[in-house]
C-alpha cells in the first residue's frame, strides 16, 4: 500500500519537478505576466465559476465552491478565512521555517492582534469605556480602525519581543514548551481580566468603515467579498515584504542560525538579535491576521484562541513545506478550505485530518511544496538509498 | 626571498604583535588545561601550534576565540581584551576560525555560506532590507549600465541610471552586490567556484574544508585560525592546502595553524609553539623546534621511531 503510494508520489514528483524547472527557465517578462495573471485570478476567486456582470457561468469550476454543496458555507467567507490563515502561515514560516524556532503558541499573537482592535476600537470594550469616563469623551468615541492597525502591530511586536527576550536562550523543545505556555497565558488572562471582557468577550469591533452597522456599504456584515479582497491585498503586501527579508542579510542570518547557531555566531551573526527579529516579525504578522479576523467577525471571545488553533497553524506550515512561502500558503489554504468543501464528512474531519498528516509525514516529510534546497537534499538521499539497495 | 626572512623572526625588525596570550591559566575543576601559557602572534606570519593529543591545543584555541574564559591571565588582540566577549564581537574584532569537525550551514549553497561570512562586515538589518530607505550615493562604476540596443529597453535603463544618480542606491543593494562579488572571488581563490551553487552538504569533503576557509576569510579577519585543516586529506591534497595557506598569508592575513601532521606544519609555518600538558615547552622556527630535544621526547618520540 505505502509502496504503491510511494510510486505514485515518484511519478508526481517527476511531472511537477519538471514544471518548476521550466517555470524558472522562462524569460523574466513571461514570469511577470504569469504572476500577474495569478494575482488577477486570486482577486477573481470569489466569483469562481461566474463571469461577473453577466449571467454566464463557466461549467465545472462551480464544483470547487464551498456553497455548491448542501449547507455549504459562504464561499467568500471561506476564502477570507483562507487568506487570514495564509497570513498566519507566512508569519509562522519566518519563525519556524527560516529561523528554525518551534513556536507552539502562535495563537497568542493572533489573539493579541484581535484583542488590540477589540479593546481600542469597540465602544463596548471596557478599555474604551474607561477612557471615555477618564477623559470625558462621548459614548460613541473609540479609537479609529485605521489607528488600531499600528496599535495592533505594535502590541503584537512588543508581545513577540517580551516573549522572546527571556526565552530565546532556550533551544529546541524547551522553546516549544515555553511558547505553548505563552499561548495559553494570553487566552487565560483575557478570560479572567475585567478589562478584556472576560469570558463573554468583546462585541462591536469596528471595520474599515467604522463600527458594525447595517449602513456599511462596502465592508458590511453580509457581503464578504470586500473583506476577502482586503485580506488578500494585505497578504500580497506582506509576501512582498517577507520576500525582501528572505533575500537579504537578515534571511541568510536566519538560515545560518537554523543550520548551526554556534558556527553562525563565530561567523559574526548575532543569533539573539536575529532570533528576536524573527519572533517579532512573526508576531506582527500573526497580530495583523488577528486584527482582520476580529474586524470581520465584530465579536471575539477568549475561547476562540485555543491550543488547537496553534497546532493547526503549525500543521499548515509543516504540511505546506517549512521554509517555502508558496508552500506554507498552500498548506494554509488547504487546511482551511478542504474541511469546508467536504462538509459531508464533517463527522470524520478529525480522522481525515490525522490520516492526512500521517500520510504526508510518511510520503513527503518535507511538506507539499518544500523549499528548493530541501527538495534537492531529499532527492540526494533517495539516490543514496537507491545505491545502497543496489 | 621574503618568506625565508620571515622564518627567522630574530633577524627581522621588531614586528607588531597581533595577538598576545599573556600568562593564561585555565582550570577545569582540578585539571589544569593551560598552565601559565604565554606567546605572541605577529602580524603577517604563519604560526603553528602543535603538541601531542591532550596537550591543550584546542583549549588554547578556544580561549583565544572567546569560547572559554581564562582562570587567570588574559588574551589580548590588537591591544584589546578578547576574553568575555560574545563570539560575534570577537569575529568583528578580526578573529575568524574554522572547525576541526566541519561546521558549515549544510542546507545553504556554497555561495550563501560565504555570504554569511561576508555579512559580518555589512550593516543592513531588518528595517534596511524591508524599506531600503538608507540610500548611498553610488560610485560611477556602481551605476546601472546602459547598453541595450533596443530603444524601449535602453530608455528604461536610462531611467534607472538617472534615478540611481538622483536618489542613490540603497545600502542593502550595494552590500548584496559587493557581498556576492567578494564571495565568488573567495570561492575562486580557494578553488571551489565550480560548485558555488551546490548545497554545502553535497560538496566533497575537500571542498567542504576549503569552503570553511573561504567563509572565514569572508569575514575579513586579521587573524585566521585553522583547526586541523588537513585532517583526512591525502598527501596531494595536503600539498594543495599548503599552497593555499601560503597564498592566504601573501594576501596579508596572519594564520594560526593547529595541525597534527608534522610535515605539513614544518613545511608552511614561520614559527611554531609546542605545547605539552598545557605548558609551552618550545618556541621557534621549524628547524629549531625539530632539533629541540624536549620536543623530540614529548612529541616526536625517540629519534629511531620518528620516521
Amino acid at each position: 500500500m505505502t509502496e504503491a503510494l510511494r510510486q505514485f508520489n515518484e511519478r508526481r514528483r517527476h511531472a511537477f519537478g519538471g514544471m518548476a524547472d521550466r517555470w524558472r527557465a522562462l524569460p523574466r517578462w513571461q514570469r511577470w505576466l504569469g504572476v500577474l495573471a495569478g494575482i488577477a485570478f486570486l482577486y477573481y476567486l470569489p466569483f469562481l465559476g461566474d463571469i461577473p456582470g453577466t449571467n454566464l457561468i463557466i461549467p465545472g469550476l462551480d464544483w470547487f465552491r464551498t456553497d455548491s454543496i448542501a449547507g455549504g458555507s459562504n464561499w467568500a467567507g471561506v476564502l477570507f478565512v483562507c487568506a487570514l490563515y495564509v497570513l498566519v502561515a507566512i508569519g509562522l514560516n519566518v519563525v519556524i521555517g527560516l529561523a528554525g524556532l518551534l513556536d507552539l503558541g502562535y495563537v497568542g499573537f493572533y489573539a493579541v492582534g484581535a484583542y488590540s482592535v477589540a479593546l481600542f476600537g469597540s465602544t463596548q470594550s471596557p478599555v474604551v469605556q474607561s477612557m471615555q469616563r477618564q477623559f470625558g469623551l462621548s459614548e460613541e468615541w473609540a479609537v479609529a480602525w485605521a489607528v488600531c492597525i499600528p496599535i495592533a502591530l505594535a502590541f503584537s511586536l512588543v508581545a513577540g519581543v517580551l516573549l522572546g527576550w527571556p526565552t530565546l536562550r532556550l533551544r529546541g523543545d524547551y522553546l516549544a514548551i515555553v511558547t505553548l505556555g505563552f499561548g495559553e497565558i494570553i487566552r487565560i488572562v483575557a478570560k479572567n481580566s475585567g478589562w478584556a471582557g472576560q469570558a463573554q468577550g468583546v462585541a462591536g469591533i469596528p471595520g474599515p468603515e467604522g463600527p458594525p452597522s447595517a449602513d456599511n456599504t462596502v465592508f458590511g456584515l453580509l457581503k464578504i467579498e470586500p473583506w476577502y479582497w482586503l485580506a488578500l491585498t494585505v497578504v500580497l503586501l506582506m509576501v512582498l515584504l517577507v520576500r525582501r527579508l528572505e533575500h537579504s542579510r537578515v534571511g541568510r542570518s536566519w538560515l545560518a542560525i537554523r543550520e548551526d547557531e554556534d558556527a553562525a555566531a563565530v561567523m559574526g551573526v548575532y543569533p539573539f538579535k536575529f532570533k528576536l527579529w524573527a519572533f517579532a516579525i512573526g508576531a506582527a504578522l500573526g497580530g495583523l491576521s488577528g486584527l482582520l479576523f476580529a474586524s470581520r467577525s465584530t465579536f471575539i471571545q477568549p475561547e476562540t484562541f485555543n491550543v488547537q488553533l496553534s497546532i493547526l497553524f503549525v500543521a499548515m506550515v509543516v504540511v505546506g513545506g517549512s521554509g517555502n512561502m508558496a508552500g506554507v500558503a498552500l498548506g494554509a489554504f488547504l487546511l482551511a478550505y478542504l474541511p469546508e468543501r467536504f462538509r459531508d464528512f464533517s463527522e470524520y474531519r478529525v480522522l481525515a485530518f490525522g490520516l492526512a498528516l500521517v500520510l504526508i509525514m510518511l510520503l513527503r516529510p518535507q511538506g507539499l511544496l518544500p523549499s528548493r534546497r530541501r527538495t534537492r537534499e531529499l532527492q540526494d538521499r533517495a539516490k543514496e538509498a537507491a545505491v545502497n539497495v543496489a | 626571498m621574503l618568506p625565508k626572512q620571515m622564518t627567522s623572526p630574530e633577524d627581522a625588525a621588531p614586528r607588531e604583535v597581533l595577538l598576545e596570550v599573556d600568562q593564561v591559566t585555565l582550570r577545569f575543576g582540578g585539571v589544569v588545561a593551560l598552565d601559565n601559557l604565554s606567546f605572541q602572534i605577529y602580524k603577517g606570519e604563519i604560526i603553528g601550534l602543535i603538541g601531542p593529543n591532550g596537550a591543550g591545543k584546542t583549549t588554547c584555541f578556544n580561549a583565544m576565540t572567546g569560547v572559554y574564559r581564562p582562570t587567570s591571565g588574559e588574551v589580548r588582540f590588537d591591544g584589546e581584551q578578547v576574553s568575555g566577549r560574545k563570539p560575534h564581537r570577537i569575529n568583528r574584532m578580526g578573529i575568524a576560525r574554522t572547525f576541526q569537525n566541519i561546521r558549515l550551514f549544510p542546507e545553504m549553497t556554497a555561495l550563501e555560506n560565504v555570504l554569511v561570512g561576508a555579512d559580518s562586515r555589512h550593516h543592513t538589518s531588518v528595517i534596511g532590507a524591508l524599506f531600503r530607505l538608507y540610500r548611498v550615493k553610488p560610485k560611477p562604476e556602481e551605476l546601472p549600465v546602459v547598453d541595450s540596443t533596443n530603444g524601449l529597453l535602453r530608455f528604461w535603463q536610462q531611467v534607472r541610471r538617472s534615478s540611481a544618480q538622483v536618489f542613490g542606491i540603497s545600502r542593502h543593494t550595494l552590500e548584496e552586490r559587493a557581498g556576492e562579488r567578494k564571495a565568488l572571488e573567495l570561492l575562486r581563490f580557494v578553488g571551489i567556484a565550480d560548485r558555488a551553487n551546490d548545497l554545502a552538504r553535497n560538496l566533497p569533503y575537500g571542498y567542504q574544508r576549503r569552503l570553511e576557509i573561504a567563509r572565514a576569510l569572508a569575514t575579513e579577519p586579521k587573524l585566521l585560525c585553522l583547526d586541523e585543516p588537513a585532517a583526512g586529506f591525502n598527501p596531494a591534497e595536503k600539498e594543495e592546502l599548503l599552497d593555499l595557506i601560503r597564498k592566504i598569508r601573501d594576501r596579508g592575513f596572519t594564520v594560526l595553524l593547529i595541525e597534527h601532521d608534522m610535515r605539513l606544519v614544518m613545511g608552511v609555518t614561520d614559527r611554531i609553539v609546542v605545547l605539552e600538558f598545557g605548558k609551552k615547552i618550545a618556541e621557534g622556527s621549524p628547524a629549531e623546534v625539530r632539533d629541540n630535544p624536549k620536543v623530540i621526547a614529548a612529541y616526536l618520540g625517540e629519534p629511531a621511531d620518528a620516521a
